[in-house]
């Protein structure tokens, strides 16, 4: 399996890298947006010196986990999603389907866009940022939960992304629901507590933005509890098998293209 | 002059038949357009409560009146987008444009006008939700709803202009995403988008003061909750005007060179 894994990603690496102009034309937009996001940052310290509890330095630690999520997610999981939603819709996914190895690996990891390693770089280089002005030293443990958290929220949003994308073996017009994740998405901005009651149930369980961004993000700034973890441990774990099953289940329904 | 006014009340007929059509998918992008404002109002009121009720001459209650009518102004800006001009020039749909005698910006203010008719009867139901979840508070009076309905018809037409400029640039070099990238993102800030401009540093607000933006987007919104005085307001049609005629003016000039420029490369 992992071998499969490392030849997309080279073959989709190489196939990129020839295209040395959208690196800039990436890096161009990667900065305009976290110049736009450092802005609205200031903007709201202009007015006042904490946000429901977090200082200047925190949020912009919730920020940086922001961007690099964003990273990983336009890396890897947009861009497999996208195209499984063009497959579905064209009927090319029975190519997938014929060959001998597990559909949903396939269509999970054949995509890459390598060029959103960008955001990647400037979300850790807005966290080194935030650590140097939060003045506090960040211990193995702490480092070592962190990126677990990260590894479960990306699953998490795979996991999401994967369900909704398999709705499209019964909607087909998926697009419009996935630009909605897109904007809710956002919401990843600002640590979830700020929002209301009901808004962060749904930002928790079932858009996982909490648990993709603001988890995370609370395990550098030591406002992580064991519960929390844990719930994000087994969430992670439920999302997965539950989209696996789904998969399935909606491969069993996929009439394919052709008679 | 009749024959022009029969074009645009067709071709609003014709768009409003097709988005009607979609309604279900027009939904589903409002919906996700409010996750924008829905947090900016969360953050701003947030702020707002840390301050003691109120920032920038904003309450809670006042935040929540901006960015709900936010989502409806956010929706009349919408217009014909200058990365669909590459688009259009390589389908070879500009080419068919320049065939017709009327200018092809026509069809454009014509047909989006028309989707805004069907927006806005869309954006009712989702006004009221947003209405019984956020609590806004009005200071509205009869005449800011006059000049709200004037107003957001000006700023469809000065944002109309101001894209159709920046997407001329495509006649020339059809690189020009970093361009219209840093045009977004300015316009974001300075015409009321991201926050009131009342929140905005003082140097900011005096920038934005000169350029058009804050009249497309900034400008409405405070219009209709009951912001502004009565000379604001009319101040404020008075330079709508200004820059609609400013805009068409640059417009017809910038089309006159790009059009000699044009060679309808593609297929």
């Amino acid at each position: 399996m992992f071998k499969l894994i490392w030849l997309f990603f080279r073959v989709g690496a190489m196939n990129e890298i020839q295209y040395r102009v959208n690196f800039v034309i990436q890096l161009f937009q990667s900065l305009i947006a976290l110049g736009t996001v450092l802005i609205a940052l200031a903007l709201v310290f202009s007015h006042t010196t904490t946000l429901a509890g977090w200082s200047r330095p925190e949020l912009l630690v919730v920020m940086g986990v922001y961007t690099l999520m964003g990273g990983l997610i336009n890396l890897t999981i947009q861009p497999n999603m996208q195209q499984l939603l063009n497959d579905v819709q064209q009927g090319t996914l029975d190519y997938i389907l014929t060959r001998p190895a597990d559909a949903q690996l396939q269509v999970s990891v054949r995509q890459i866009h390598i060029w959103s390693a960008t955001d990647i770089l400037l979300g850790t280089g807005v966290l080194f940022v935030a650590f140097f002005q939060l003045q506090t030293s960040l211990g193995i443990l702490q480092t070592i939960t962190f990126v677990a958290l990260l590894l479960f929220g990306g699953l998490l949003i795979y996991s999401f992304w994967l369900i909704m994308t398999t709705g499209a073996f019964w909607v087909i017009r998926m697009e419009n629901i996935l630009e909605l994740f897109q904007g809710i998405y956002q919401a990843g901005r600002w640590p979830t507590t700020i929002y209301p009651n009901w808004l962060q149930v749904g930002l928790t369980f079932l858009v996982p933005v909490a648990f993709a961004v603001t988890v995370p993000a609370e395990a550098l700034t030591g406002r992580l509890t064991i519960v929390t973890l844990l719930v994000a441990l087994a969430l992670t774990i439920i999302f997965l098998l539950f989209s696996r099953w789904f998969w399935k289940f909606g491969l069993r329904y996929y009439s394919g293209a052709s008679a | 002059m009749k024959y022009r006014l029969d074009f645009y009340l067709q071709t609003m007929k014709i768009a409003i038949l097709a988005s009607f059509q979609y309604r279900v998918g027009e939904y589903f992008y409002m919906i996700g357009m409010i996750a924008e404002p829905v947090i900016y109002l969360v953050v701003w009121s947030t702020v707002a409560q840390a301050q003691g009720g109120m920032v920038g001459g904003y309450t809670a209650g006042g935040f929540a009146a901006y960015y709900i009518v936010w989502t409806l102004v956010r929706n009349i800006n919408i217009v014909f987008t200058p990365y669909g001009w590459e688009w259009r020039i390589q389908r070879g749909e500009l080419s068919a444009m320049l065939l017709r005698p009327l200018h092809p910006i026509h069809y454009d203010l014509a047909y989006f006008a028309g989707m805004k008719v069907v927006v806005i009867i869309l954006w009712l139901p989702i006004a009221i939700i947003l209405t019984l979840l956020f609590h806004p508070t009005f200071n509205t009076t009869p005449f800011d709803v006059a000049v709200f309905a004037v107003a957001i018809w000006g700023a469809y037409l000065i944002r109309s202009m101001l894209l159709w400029l920046l997407g001329m640039i495509t006649l020339w070099t059809t690189r020009v995403s970093a361009l219209y990238e840093l045009y977004f993102a300015i316009e974001l800030l300075l015409s009321g988008r991201l926050v009131p401009l009342s929140l905005m540093p003082p140097w900011a607000q005096q920038l934005a003061s000169f350029l058009p933006f804050q009249w497309t987007f900034g400008y409405p919104i405070e219009a209709l909750i009951g912001q502004l005085s009565t000379q604001q307001l009319l101040l404020g049609l008075g330079i709508q005007v200004f820059w609609i005629v400013t805009g068409w003016l640059l417009v017809r000039l910038i089309w006159h060179f790009g059009i000699r420029h044009f060679s309808s490369v593609g297929n």
